[in-house]
């Protein structure tokens, strides 16, 4: 017969194997059976008996599991949309992705196919892009997380919508309206994705979403770099042996390759989810760190210099990125984080690296105010001022809620919720920047 | 007497929240103390019980802390200003529904019975 210690222990080990179960969740539940054991034992019940009865009490590991799934999605976010029944009966997942991915590549290619004009075909590509290959990436979703017909609705609307505002105005070719309505486009219309990718329902686990277009993004990335280096080989090799296939290369792999990654990528996220889910939150850890000490080296050469930020023509974009970089910092590690744990050394370098780039923001936004007023408002300023206004509104209130936290007013998951509930503010801006720039600035 | 399954989930939380509004207290007590006042007829599977203390952890309404005042270690969870609201809530709520039910059972009683 095993001693009770052994017995704990083994059943401790079991439900310490699944991933749903953090160490701490362990130990609390241990020390609940032990309790448990231990008052049985005082009603005459030996050890044996007295196991197995807390651990009957206890329920079935299988369905405590699916508790705490269900609880801790950062745990388990692939599991927690995709029920494992569903996951059951997918077994063709790699080939209808296949499909999806040929069918996104070969969908880029007609225009080429169709029009000789290659400034005309770059022109439709950088509108059109988002709109070729995205609604793909909705087939498939839809697909695997068999979204109801009727939700698909609003979604192609928001497509056909898209298609419309980035075809029917008479944009300047290659003009600052038209480039912007790309960009604001692709990111519209990303966003829209996402509630096919939390299976129709928009309202829960958007951190979900999050966590895949951060992960997305990485594979994606080093797709791009692996299929840059084969297509650079392909064409030197082609090239030494006297066959120039540059043009070929560059007009039809290129692009194809570059859309049918789209689905690659999102399906790498789903299937491997394991590898990356370790690599981000290190990349987040690494340079979170580092950008809070370039942040406040900065902040402190300002005051220290008495210099303000110099503002030379566009740089206000600049400060979009810096605002983007440490709003992905930020989403990526409260994505990570464990919501139950109390502050720790990991938020407070969060929170200097929000605060200081925030002043760093308010320093060269009130130049670049002054100078806007100065020289009059273009399109692209108007745009990077917008977007740079949109993110600071986020990312104060996040610091302002991060500093409720640290004093113990408020739970950490507040500031979860802050963020996703502030998603739709890109899309509508998004959309606004879509539908009334090219009006605005007449499509220059 | 079995209690359904959909009125156990729903009174689960505001039960949770009472007994701990009487003082911080970790799982199995907790357990304890709901066997206690229902003397022994409301059964919880006893796991279930974390992942909705975690739940309550994480909108706020409790606090969780490690601790190991009688040598085992366990977490202790205290209700906090934002969970005192919550179960003022839950209690209007309650009170709410047990006014209608027995309103509803008084006139029940007080009518002939069908033959």
């Amino acid at each position: 017969m095993m001693d009770l210690d052994t017995q704990i222990g083994e059943w401790r080990a079991y439900l310490a194997s699944r991933p749903e179960v953090a160490a701490a969740d362990a130990d609390e539940l241990e020390s609940h059976l032990r309790d448990q054991v231990d008052t049985l034992r005082s009603a005459g019940l030996n050890d044996d008996e007295a196991f197995l009865v807390a651990v009957k009490r206890l329920g079935s590991i299988d369905a405590l599991t699916r508790e705490f799934a269900r609880e801790h999605s950062e745990r388990m976010w692939k599991q927690l949309v995709a029920t494992p029944e569903v996951d059951a009966s997918i077994r063709g997942d790699f080939w209808v992705m296949l499909g999806w991915a040929v069918a996104a590549a070969a969908v880029v290619l007609v225009p080429r196919l169709v029009s000789g004009d290659a400034d005309a075909v770059w022109s439709f590509y950088l509108r059109n892009t988002g709109l070729l290959v995205l609604p793909m990436l909705v087939g498939y979703f839809a697909w695997k997380r068999r979204v109801p017909p009727r939700r698909l609705i609003p979604i192609a609307l928001v497509f056909i919508a898209g298609a419309v505002f980035a075809n029917a105005y008479p944009f300047a070719r290659f003009g600052s309206t038209e480039v912007l309505t790309a960009i604001h486009l692709v990111v519209v219309l990303w966003l829209v994705f996402g509630s096919v990718y939390l299976g129709g329902r928009w309202r829960t686990n958007r951190m979900d979403f999050v966590r895949f277009t951060g992960e997305w993004f990485i594979y994606y990335v080093l797709i791009a770099l692996g299929g840059g280096v084969l297509l650079g080989l392909t064409v030197g090799v082609f090239s030494a042996i006297g066959l120039n296939i540059g043009a070929l290369v560059f007009n039809w792999l290129l692009p194809a390759g570059a859309a049918g990654a789209v689905l690659v990528a999102a399906w790498l996220v789903e299937a491997k989810q394991a590898v990356v889910e370790n690599m981000a939150p290190v990349l987040t850890n690494v340079f979170t760190p580092l950008f809070a000490v370039m942040f406040v080296a900065s902040v402190g050469a300002i005051v220290f210099t008495g210099h303000g930020v110099d503002v030379e023509r566009d740089v206000l974009i600049l400060f979009d990125v810096l605002l983007v970089v440490v709003l992905g910092l930020l989403l990526y590690s409260i994505s990570a984080r464990d919501p139950l744990s109390e502050p720790e050394l990991p938020d407070i370098i969060q929170l200097t690296l929000v605060v200081s780039a925030l002043v760093i923001d308010v320093l060269a936004l009130v130049a670049i105010v002054g100078r806007i007023a100065e020289m009059g408002f273009t399109p692209n300023r108007t745009a990077a001022l917008g977007l740079n206004v949109v993110l600071l509104a986020n990312l104060s209130w996040s610091a302002w809620l991060s500093i409720g936290f640290f004093r113990g007013r408020r739970p950490y998951a507040d500031l979860e919720q802050w963020h996703t509930s502030y998603l739709p503010v890109y899309l509508l801006w998004g959309a606004l920047v879509v539908i009334v720039f090219p009006l605005v600035f007449g499509f220059a | 007497m079995r209690i359904a399954k959909d009125l156990v989930a729903a009174s689960s939380t505001p039960i949770v929240l009472s007994i701990l509004s009487d003082g911080e207290s970790y799982g199995y007590a907790i357990l304890k103390r709901v066997h206690e006042l229902s003397s022994g007829e409301l059964e919880w599977t006893d796991g279930m019980l974390y992942p909705l203390l975690h739940r309550l952890a994480r909108l706020g309404f409790v606090k969780a802390m490690w601790r190991s005042p009688e040598g085992r270690r366990r977490r202790y969870y205290v209700l906090t200003d934002r969970g005192r609201r919550a179960l003022e809530d839950h209690r209007r709520q309650w009170d709410l529904v047990s006014a209608v039910l027995q309103g509803a059972w008084h006139e029940m009683r007080s009518l002939p019975v069908a033959t």
